[in-house]
């Protein structure tokens, strides 16, 4: 293992200290028993794996345990991806980020477009026009710079509801829960205040309004711009947004829901001769709706071979490298059953090795529909210049963690 | 974002045009050329030089050779430049402490340039220079730029006085400036503050007794306005920083949580974590039945479940932190358990992590959905996860008493599936279970015993042959079983042999003649040839035990075990409470106190949770004994120690020697002290000589207590023959019966608790006995023998508990009792000693009963023979004795007395006095004669007198008791 670059913040860790993380680490995985946090002595190793980098950070002491996710965000956003080149071709500007991201082991500023305004790569270039610190470092609004300015006041807003869904063999549902995300595109000149609205059923109970259908939220995370205080006191949502693309909300909805792509399957397995897999998805939403590119990824034993299909809509393809049949459907109407029969062929002399029971996983999409029934109700744009602003809202839904375990 | 890979675009069009190519220059002499190229004029050729010292430092290179020529590149107006060389700097300047006073100057003047970002870059690399004989240099220009005017410098200014300080503690205090630090709490920027925060903790942890962070409701106000402005982790700093602070009182400590929950609605995990252990603590403060604290309780638990959609490593973490918080408060959680199911493809830390976590919430409400996912989870492949899972439904059993039928089962299901590492985790968890319900789930040994050959994990052999031993008498192979295991006595581990030599001695003593030659050879094969001193000394005391004392070594090896706990693994209360206080950091992830893994001074002070504001805990449970000390001032009596008197009631069916039976404790007297003292007393009245069954039968008094002070009002109130209705269920005659109280305290039988009294109806003399199982497992056939008494009183028929006893559970049983029994004279003369038999030992108590159980309903004399016998009875057989301060006129008197069948035969009544003659007839024959004389005339005088006259004068000290009890009660 190469280090590709190291910041030692506070110097009281020993940089060969490193050396021990891997075979620690090989350790570990001998083992079978893997965790993100390893100590070695005094010094102690948070690792996350990124593709297949390791992200390490050391501590002596007591630490905050969630430092580490950031850099590698950070990262991501400055270099699209993060791999061993990216980080060589860019040192230099890595060490600037680590340098503002962290002092003392404190953390100081993770927001990247921030960041961005005064740690560029082309410092090469720029020697006098950089001589200021932009206010937003500092400032209570830390995530949006002063004096933005557009033609055309836009926002954009994304409802998507991510469903996750375990379902148990024999067809009860054991959890299943919505995960929200409302993400913007402001493309809004100046300082404007944005107020969202939603059919939030605390809201409306507040405010005594009981029109039409409401959402009761479970657990409702923001952007650091909103004003919590706020949101607890009257539930409202106002904001100044960060400029471009955030994600200005996440909720969690518990109620149960009924899974929108139901499968039923039976995967029969004549031991020595062959495996035989009928699956059938229904679709459990509104006829008006379509669910996009679905993909039901059916596994199968490792050593089976001579796939068939059969079909009654979109392809089966088998996937000998992840052990998997994957169906795909192009556009899956809502309340439409479709069926799928594989056949495959088991070797005479069986697999020593136990097989784990890997559950079916369905992906799919539906747009122009949450599952919650959530609804932008208005989006109040106010600068103090008095533009218009349009704001558009775009809703969908996609499969989450979608999992239905399999009695084979 | 465009431009950022706008720009990879660009580099990435030749990769000799990015900076990679810093990294593959791994000439020799490469020092050289370097050191010609820093000392070039041009600048692009400075700069490319001082990138390539850089890479190579990165590298792990040591060219702290060049620190001059890179330290004369520090003068430049080139930012990116500057920074490389700040950097090279850090890394070298402690191994060349001389050199890098050559960079004072550089930094004194940078901290004065015009830009505040090298005003900034100068004050933070300042701090990092970690050299002792630059750092007074360095306190000027740290002075200025903590008044800065540019937030940015004063951030990261304060930052540096905690640097500074980690370097040169005194040289910080001595320049003033932890004041100056103290001040920035007070900044308009809100960054500024958490930054100067930061420090101030920082600093403080290693100054445990320094009052550096000086909280204060002002401070705290400050504190709290800010953490509404200021970035994620300037609140987190802020949070951490309010969890150190102890409330002065419950709404102090209100007002602080409301202002800090809407932070668990923060995106960032860590700004939730640090406000949940903010809540947390002082949710400790706040007082239960206070409508916020349920408000609170509800609050937390969406956001801890919203932790767990993070990334695994997150995930992980989260989980860690909520073992910690459903230990301390399971109720946050209690509902949620469906969030902690494992997922196929979680890694498998989180895996482990959920399971543990869901047996912690398992309960009866949600023990069937539990059951089946640990069932699911007990067929997959992952090794380790799958023994977990087998463990867990072991715990569940354990825990969930309701369920462990069920348990059971599905490990009995999962034995059959033959897989092996399962079969032998099932085993090991099933003698657990064995352990907490001892004579329920025998039944299942013969499919264990089944599979006996594919143990090959000494955990699973050493506790299927626990169970064998254990179990012995019911498997009728027993022998042959253990037999095979003893054939590799000498490979199998020490674990497995001393369980082996164990099984096999308890075998013997439950089947001693076919065993014997068994049990030679074990304990010849752990004295003689084996080298571990555990197993040899083991040996030595089962041989020496069995060849000197049989019946002790029965007692010894054979004894009850304690039943194991319900709660395995949980962490110790007062390390919970200070793990609380470390949530989010890295001691709530290692369940381990700072202390354990920081080396050095450096935050290792314990943190404590606050404690409760209000007096609360010990007024919640008024002390009923204080109450009823003040009744008690009848004097205990002691009975006399009869160990040759027990030995008869020792043939039940062990039939130790005498010797060994423990005295009677004398705080076992308590039916004496009732009968004296009227069932109050009893509760303290006892032997308070430090006995310690004192604070069980406290514990019981309240089973009696309401009976016996419900009665009494019925009593005061003069309402005559009525008071029986109050004094005890299922009365049919009108005698007096006395509340029950405590025979045998649970402490002293094995979780054993008999409570009971006597009564006599229709003629047929009853002890009424209500057996309260205290301990954790089963209790069933029960037996109950007498020892000889003075009346003969023994079982008219057998105990009938039909129904084994849960734990927890009381049964109540009328015994008829006959006075047919065997006879001999106790002291004291109402003294009755008794034998109770269950599943798990034989218990012995003795009591004392009240003499009017023995008067017979035929009891009432003629007049003429009980004026010719009261004659005949010699005057030194009467007794004299005074009943104080009854209040009774003769009719009631009588009429009370009556239904204990005390008879009136006569009544006459001289001047201001009525006198009752009356009399009484025992179950053996014996007659007893009394004259009661009550004061009519005089209100004053409420005093009565007795005169008993009897053949057997001894009685007449009981009998008088017995006047005292019916009359005031």
């Amino acid at each position: 293992m190469t280090v590709l670059i190291c910041r030692n913040y506070k110097g009281d860790v020993d940089m060969s200290e490193i050396d021990h993380f891997l075979t620690l680490l090989m350790q570990q995985e001998e083992e079978g028993l893997m965790c993100p946090v390893i100590s070695h002595g005094s010094v102690h190793f948070m690792w996350i794996k990124h593709i297949l980098y390791y992200f390490d950070c050391l501590f002596t002491s007591v630490c905050l345990s969630f430092v580490c996710m950031f850099p590698v965000q950070v990262f991501t956003e400055y270099f699209k991806e993060l791999e061993e080149e990216s980080i060589q071709d860019n040192f230099v500007v890595v060490y600037e980020l680590l340098d503002e991201l962290m002092d003392f082991g404190f953390p100081q500023t993770t927001d990247s477009k921030i960041l961005q305004e005064y740690i560029t790569q082309e410092g090469n270039k720029l020697e006098v026009a950089k001589t200021k610190v932009p206010t937003t470092v500092t400032n209570a609004v830390s995530w949006r710079s002063e004096g933005l300015k557009y033609k055309k006041n836009e926002v954009f807003i994304d409802v998507i509801e991510s469903i996750n869904v375990l379902v148990n063999a024999n067809g009860s549902v054991m959890s299943s829960d919505i995960v929200g995300s409302i993400k913007l595109k402001t493309m809004l000149s100046g300082m404007p205040e944005l107020r969202l609205g939603l059919n939030d059923r605390v809201l409306f109970a507040l405010t005594g309004r009981d029109k039409g259908k409401t959402v009761a939220m479970e657990d409702v995370k923001f952007h650091q711009c909103v004003r919590l205080s706020r949101f607890e006191s009257d539930r409202t949502i106002s904001f100044i947004p960060p400029d471009g693309e955030s994600e200005l909300m996440s909720y969690r909805i518990n109620t149960h829901v009924k899974p929108l792509i139901w499968i039923e399957s039976v995967i029969e397995k004549f031991s020595h001769s062959r495996v035989e897999i009928m699956v059938k998805a229904k679709g459990q939403f509104k006829k008006q709706s379509v669910a996009n590119n679905v993909e039901v990824r059916v596994p199968v034993p490792s050593d089976a071979d001579t796939p068939k299909f059969k079909t009654s809509t979109g392809h089966a393809k088998y996937v000998p490298e992840k052990n998997l049949v994957v169906w795909t459907i192009k556009s899956f109407p809502g309340g439409k059953e479709f069926l799928m029969r594989a056949h495959f062929g088991l070797p005479s002399v069986e697999n020593d090795e136990m097989e784990g029971k890997p559950p079916i996983t369905v992906k799919f999409e539906i747009p122009y529909f949450t599952v919650s029934g959530i609804q932008v109700r208005y989006m109040k744009i106010i600068e103090k210049s008095g533009y218009q602003a349009l704001p558009w809202v775009r809703y969908i839904t996609q499969s989450g963690d979608y999992q239905l375990r399999t009695n084979a | 974002m465009e431009w950022a890979s706008q720009l990879c675009e660009n580099r990435g069009l030749g990769s000799k045009m990015t900076d990679s190519k810093y990294f593959t220059t791994t000439k020799k002499g490469e020092i050289f050329e370097l050191k010609a190229e820093l000392n070039s004029d041009k600048k692009e050729k400075k700069k490319e030089a001082v990138k390539k010292v850089i890479a190579s430092m990165t590298v792990g290179k040591d060219v702290s050779a060049l620190f001059p020529d890179v330290v004369n590149c520090m003068q430049t107006d080139n930012l990116e430049l500057k920074k490389l060389v700040y950097l090279y700097l850090m890394n070298y300047a402690k191994s060349q402490p001389d050199m890098a006073i050559m960079a004072v100057n550089t930094f004194v003047k940078d901290c004065e340039d015009p830009n505040p970002l090298i005003r900034a870059l100068a004050v933070r690399t300042m701090g990092c220079i970690r050299v002792d004989k630059i750092t007074e240099y360095l306190c000027e220009p740290l002075r200025k730029c903590l008044k800065d005017e540019d937030p940015y410098v004063r951030k990261t200014a304060a930052v540096c006085v905690a640097k500074l300080h980690d370097i040169n503690a005194q040289l910080v205090e001595d320049q003033g400036f932890l004041d100056t630090l103290k001040d920035l709490i007070s900044d308009s920027n809100p960054m500024v503050v958490a930054n100067a925060v930061a420090a101030l903790s920082e600093i403080a942890e290693s100054h445990p007794n320094s009052n550096l962070l000086d909280l204060n409701p002002q401070t705290i106000n400050k504190l709290l306005t800010a953490l509404n402005e200021c970035t994620e982790w300037g609140q987190i700093f802020i949070l951490d920083c309010l969890a150190n602070y102890t409330p002065r009182d419950d709404r102090e400590s209100q007002s602080i949580c409301e202002r800090v929950t809407p932070r668990l609605s923060h995106a960032n995990s860590a700004v939730v974590l640090s406000a949940v252990k903010v809540l947390m603590k002082f949710m400790e403060m706040l007082p239960k039945d206070l409508d916020y604290y349920g408000t609170l309780l509800k609050k937390l638990a969406p956001p801890l479940v919203t932790l767990l959609s993070a990334e695994p490593e997150l995930q992980y973490v989260a989980l860690r932190n909520i073992n910690l918080i459903v230990q301390k408060r399971p109720e946050i959680l209690k509902h949620e358990m469906k969030v902690f199911f494992v997922k196929y493809n979680d890694p498998i830390y989180v895996k482990l992590e959920k399971l543990d976590i869901m047996i912690r919430l398992a309960s009866q409400a949600n023990i069937a959905q539990v059951l089946a996912e640990l069932k699911e989870y007990a067929t997959e492949v992952d090794v380790d996860f799958v023994r977990k899972a087998v463990r867990a439904i072991g715990r569940c059993a354990i825990k969930v008493e309701q369920s462990a039928e069920r348990c059971v089962s599905t490990l009995l299901d999962l034995i059959q599936t033959k897989v092996n590492y399962v079969v032998q985790e099932a085993i090991v968890v099933i003698k657990d279970i064995f352990r907490k319900y001892p004579n329920k789930y025998e039944s299942v040994i013969a499919t264990l015993c089944e599979n006996l050959d594919s143990l090959d994990e000494p955990e699973a052999r050493a506790a299927m042959i626990w169970i064998v031993g254990e179990y012995a008498e019911r498997i009728d192979n027993a022998d042959e079983l253990l037999e095979s295991f003893l054939e590799g006595f000498h490979d199998e581990s020490t674990q497995v042999q001393l369980q082996l030599l164990t099984a096999i001695v308890k075998l013997f003593l439950k089947k001693p003649t076919e065993t014997q030659e068994l049990v030679q050879q074990v304990l010849s094969l752990a004295t003689q040839d084996s080298d571990n001193p555990d197993l040899r000394d083991r040996g030595y005391i089962y041989w020496r035990l069995l060849s000197t004392d049989p019946v002790a070594a029965k007692e010894v090896v054979l004894a009850e075990k304690p039943l194991i706990s319900e709660e395995t693994d949980l962490i110790e209360p007062t390390l919970l409470d200070e793990l609380i206080c470390h949530i989010g950091t890295l001691a709530s992830v290692y369940h381990k106190p700072p202390s354990a893994f920081v080396e050095g001074g450096r935050g290792v002070q314990h943190k404590r949770l606050p404690a409760r504001a209000g007096s609360g805990e010990s007024a919640e449970s008024p002390d009923v004994g204080q109450a009823v000390s003040a009744v008690s001032d009848a004097p205990p009596a002691v009975i006399p120690s009869q160990g040759d008197l027990l030995g008869d009631l020792l043939n039940l069916d062990l039939a130790p020697p005498t010797s060994n039976v423990p005295p009677v404790p004398s705080s076992m007297q308590m039916g004496a002290m009732d009968l004296l003292g009227g069932g109050l007393d009893s509760l303290l009245g006892g032997d308070v000589g430090g006995s310690p069954a004192m604070g069980v039968s406290l514990g019981g008094a309240p089973v009696g207590m309401p009976a016996g002070l419900g009665a009494a009002p019925a009593v005061g109130g003069g309402l005559g023959d009525l008071f029986d209705l109050g004094g005890g269920v299922g009365v049919t005659a009108g005698s007096y019966i006395p509340p029950k109280t405590v025979w045998l305290p649970a402490m002293k039988a094995k979780g054993l608790e008999i409570s009971g009294t006597f009564a006599r109806r229709s003629g047929v003399i009853h002890m009424d006995l209500s057996f309260t199982n205290k301990a954790m497992s089963v209790m069933t056939d029960f037996a109950i023998q007498f020892n000889k008494n003075s009346f003969g009183l023994a079982p008219a028929g057998p105990l009938q508990v039909l129904t084994p006893l849960s734990p927890n559970q009381t049964v109540d049983v009328s015994l008829p009792l006959s006075t047919t029994g065997p006879v001999m004279k106790m002291e004291p003369l109402n003294n009755l000693q008794v034998a109770v038999k269950n599943n798990i030992d034989v218990f012995y108590f003795s009591c004392q009963y009240p003499i009017s159980l023995l008067f017979v309903e035929d009891g009432k004399m003629d007049r003429q023979v009980f004026l010719a016998t009261w004659k005949d009875i010699p005057s030194e057989n009467e007794a004299q004795f005074q009943i104080k301060d009854c209040h009774l006129n003769s009719d009631a008197a009588s009429n009370k007395l009556q239904g204990s069948n005390i008879f009136t035969v006569a009544k006459r009544t001289v001047d201001t006095q009525d006198m009752l003659y009356q009399s009484v007839k025992l179950t053996n024959g014996i007659w007893m004669l009394a004259e009661l004389r009550i004061q009519t005339g005089n209100p004053n005088s409420t005093d009565l007198e007795l005169s008993v006259k009897c053949r057997a004068p001894e009685v007449s000290q009981y009998v008088y008791q017995c006047y005292e009890l019916i009359l005031r009660n």
